[in-house]
């Protein structure tokens, strides 16, 4: 058993009267794909923003690396190497791919304004290390030959892709993807299968990730996770979960 | 559809009989130690009434008039530009020979056009700074300049109180205000983005009526007079020389010329925009200035790439500041003279509008939104007592027919070259 690289502990989320998310626990250890599944509405979205820091939680803990990171600011949790993606694609859309992939690695350069104004030496390096970074990652998304577009005018799958890069370039352990299939065709969808797998195996990260796409989830999920209106529902592997007798009642069953 | 316009229009009407009946149809005058309310005469009356049947006819037949002005020609400066790539290649010329004439020009005019000239190259550095803080980082800042004002203030108090150089103190200055910036920014930047104009608006004021009531350092109305102008290299451009010092043209071997002194303050301006113009690019083309506009289009992205969306915006806020404290401190050292007078609202304003009507974010624009804002009013002086008017008339009809500004702004993008 590999160590925990996230574990929540009755994550909880109340919006006035509205209990968005009642006492979720996830676990999600080195190298392994988990997904969050649960019919619309369930709460999933909001778990992201609350392990990501978009909202503090209203009770529970999140540990992350063995360190409390529940109530901390949104971009100190990204910092730590949490960094996740949103439902609605959120590019800079009036900046070229390039420049979204070094707004990402901001805190990577040299921001020292006297060393800019001068283009010092070290400045330099940073920004070419930080240019190979990010034509590193958009040859693994695919997107190299896109690197000088204007973001606004990628089509939807790419914006998606290099949605995914910009999180890349930041260096995260653990990434959160928000729906990354809804509204890609099968074949998007075939090449986001692995590319995810891809991250796991080859890049030795973590993903967590919520997605309706069920063949997507069966395919490459080490374990999943099932929500239904904010609670707990269900979890185990893939084969597991499609046995739950709950979860074919509350969920796969409508559809 | 024509019912709503109707509700409209009396609605809008009734907004303007409110606000001209409170600010034309009745006067407070002073008899003795009363308070007197007149009313209006009967001609203003009319006037007043008459331009509430516009409002109300012009909002009634709405969109008869859009419809009518949609077929009007708009203007688009941008064409006027060559092709991009042409710029690219054209543009160290292009500068050189601006630079040139810049330098060359004042030996060949009036010393009234060098002043001129010089007043609105301070203006072109207020905007400057300002566009750092509204065009790139999208922060409303409405006291603009109390900064200007802190910079004019640090000079002419350094040299009246401890006789410190022009030269010393253009970094003091600009260092001054920026920690004014910083220290007001800081705890204002995290709320949200309307509190930030409400707080400069009262800082602008505050810093005024500081300026105005503390009368033993700052001499309260009366300002500061004779403060130093410059020196070139420890000469100055006097008559006679002060004790123990060389005057410019006893140093060169000419006669006195007092338009040596306009010519040198000029060049002075003209350098000071140079270097501004300068920062600003460099800050456009490093991380700090992909972070303002990273910001501006989306602030929920950033937060999620761990950017920090405070510090980012204060680093725009400050160097606004410092930009306006250099321009202050220029401004003290050409006037040798300051009072608070000089530091109302409507300048702030007044900035503020050369940065909106040259097209927020673009530099170029603002550099033409700021001679057209110092010398249209130069040309127009018979109008001068209609001059807020026809200011008010241009940003209605700006923000009617041309919102992104005169050039709307055109970011250099970074390339990934292979
Ligand atoms: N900021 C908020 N304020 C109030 N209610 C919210 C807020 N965010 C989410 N909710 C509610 O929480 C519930 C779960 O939403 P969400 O997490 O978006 O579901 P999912 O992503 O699983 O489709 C919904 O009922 C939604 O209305
Ligand atoms: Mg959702």
């Amino acid at each position: 058993m590999s160590q925990l690289l996230l574990d929540v502990n009755g994550l909880t989320m109340r919006f006035g009267g509205l209990v968005a998310v009642n006492a979720v626990n996830l676990a999600v250890r080195n190298r392994q794909i988990v997904s969050v599944i649960g019919p619309n509405g369930a709460g999933k979205t909001t778990v992201f923003n609350c392990l990501s820091g978009f909202y503090p939680p209203s009770d529970g803990s999140v540990m992350f690396k063995g360190e409390q990171i529940a109530g901390l600011k949104d971009f100190r949790i990204s910092r730590k190497g949490l960094v996740r993606t949103f439902q609605h694609v959120r590019l800079f859309s009036n900046m070229t791919v390039i420049e979204n992939m070094l707004v990402a690695q901001h805190r990577h350069l040299n921001t020292n304004i006297a060393a800019g104004l001068f283009k010092t030496a070290t400045y330099r390096r940073l920004e070419q290390e930080a240019m190979d970074r990010a034509a590193f990652w958009l040859e693994q998304v695919d997107m190299l030959s896109f690197a000088n577009r204007e973001a606004g005018n990628l089509s939807y799958g790419q914006q998606r892709r290099l949605e995914i890069a910009r999180c890349m370039v930041t260096q995260p352990e653990l990434l959160l993807l928000d729906e990354p299939a809804a509204g890609l065709n099968p074949n998007e969808t075939k090449q986001l299968d692995e590319l995810i797998v891809r991250l796991r195996d080859e890049h030795e990260i973590s993903v967590l990730l919520i997605e309706h796409d069920m063949s997507l989830v069966m395919g490459i999920s080490d374990h999943i996770y099932v929500i239904a209106q904010g609670t707990p529902l269900a979890d185990g592997t893939p084969d597991e979960i499609k046995q739950n007798p709950d979860v074919i009642k509350a969920y796969l069953g409508e559809e | 559809m024509m019912r709503q316009n109707f509700y409209a229009a009396v609605f809008a009407a009734g907004i303007t009989l409110i606000l001209t009946c409170l600010m034309v149809g009745v006067k407070l005058t002073s008899e003795g130690t009363e308070l007197r309310v007149v009313g209006a005469t009967s001609a203003q009356w009319a006037w007043i009434l008459s331009g509430i049947a516009i409002v109300f006819l012009s909002q009634l037949f709405r969109d008869h008039i859009s419809a009518a002005s949609a077929g009007i020609p708009r203007p688009d400066f941008g064409k006027l530009l060559p092709a991009v790539s042409v710029q690219a290649r054209l543009k160290p010329w292009l500068i050189a020979a601006v630079i040139v004439g810049l330098a060359v020009w004042p030996f060949m005019v009036s010393r009234g056009a060098v002043d001129l000239a010089t007043l609105t190259l301070i203006y072109i550095m207020l905007g400057l700074g300002l566009n750092i803080v509204v065009g790139l980082a999208g922060l409303l800042d409405l006291g603009y300049v109390a900064f200007y004002a802190i910079g004019a203030y640090t000079y002419a108090l350094l040299s009246s109180y401890f006789g410190l150089s022009f030269w010393i103190c253009l970094p003091i200055s600009a260092l001054l205000a920026a920690t004014f910036g910083f220290v007001l920014g800081f705890p204002v930047l995290r709320l949200r983005g309307d509190y930030l104009a409400i707080v400069t608006l009262g800082f602008g004021e505050i810093i005024r009526i500081l300026l105005n009531n503390w009368t033993s350092l700052t001499g309260g109305p009366n300002g500061i007079s004779g403060i130093d102008k410059p020196t070139l290299f420890g000469l100055d451009f006097n008559r006679r020389a002060a004790e123990g010092q060389t005057t410019f043209h006893e140093f060169m071997g000419i006669d006195y010329s007092s338009s040596y002194k306009v010519i040198f303050l000029y060049l002075i301006a003209v350098l000071l925009v140079i270097w501004v113009l300068f920062v600003i690019n460099r800050l456009m083309r490093m991380p700090i200035g992909r972070a303002w506009e990273a910001l501006r289009e989306d602030e929920i992205a950033c937060r999620s790439l761990g950017l920090n969306r405070t510090v980012i915006k204060l680093s725009a806020f400050t160097f606004g500041a410092s930009t306006a404290g250099f321009a202050g401190c220029f401004f003290a050292a050409r006037q040798g003279f300051i009072s608070p007078e000089s530091f109302v609202f409507i300048e702030s304003a007044i900035i503020l509008a050369i940065v909106v009507l040259g097209g927020m974010g673009s530099q170029f624009g603002v550099i033409l939104a700021a001679i057209v804002m110092t010398i249209l009013p130069e040309f127009a002086r018979e109008f001068s007592e209609y001059r807020m008017l026809l200011f008010g008339l241009l940003m209605v009809l700006m923000m009617r027919w041309r919102p992104q500004g005169l050039l709307p702004s055109k970011r250099p993008h970074m390339e990934l070259k292979r």
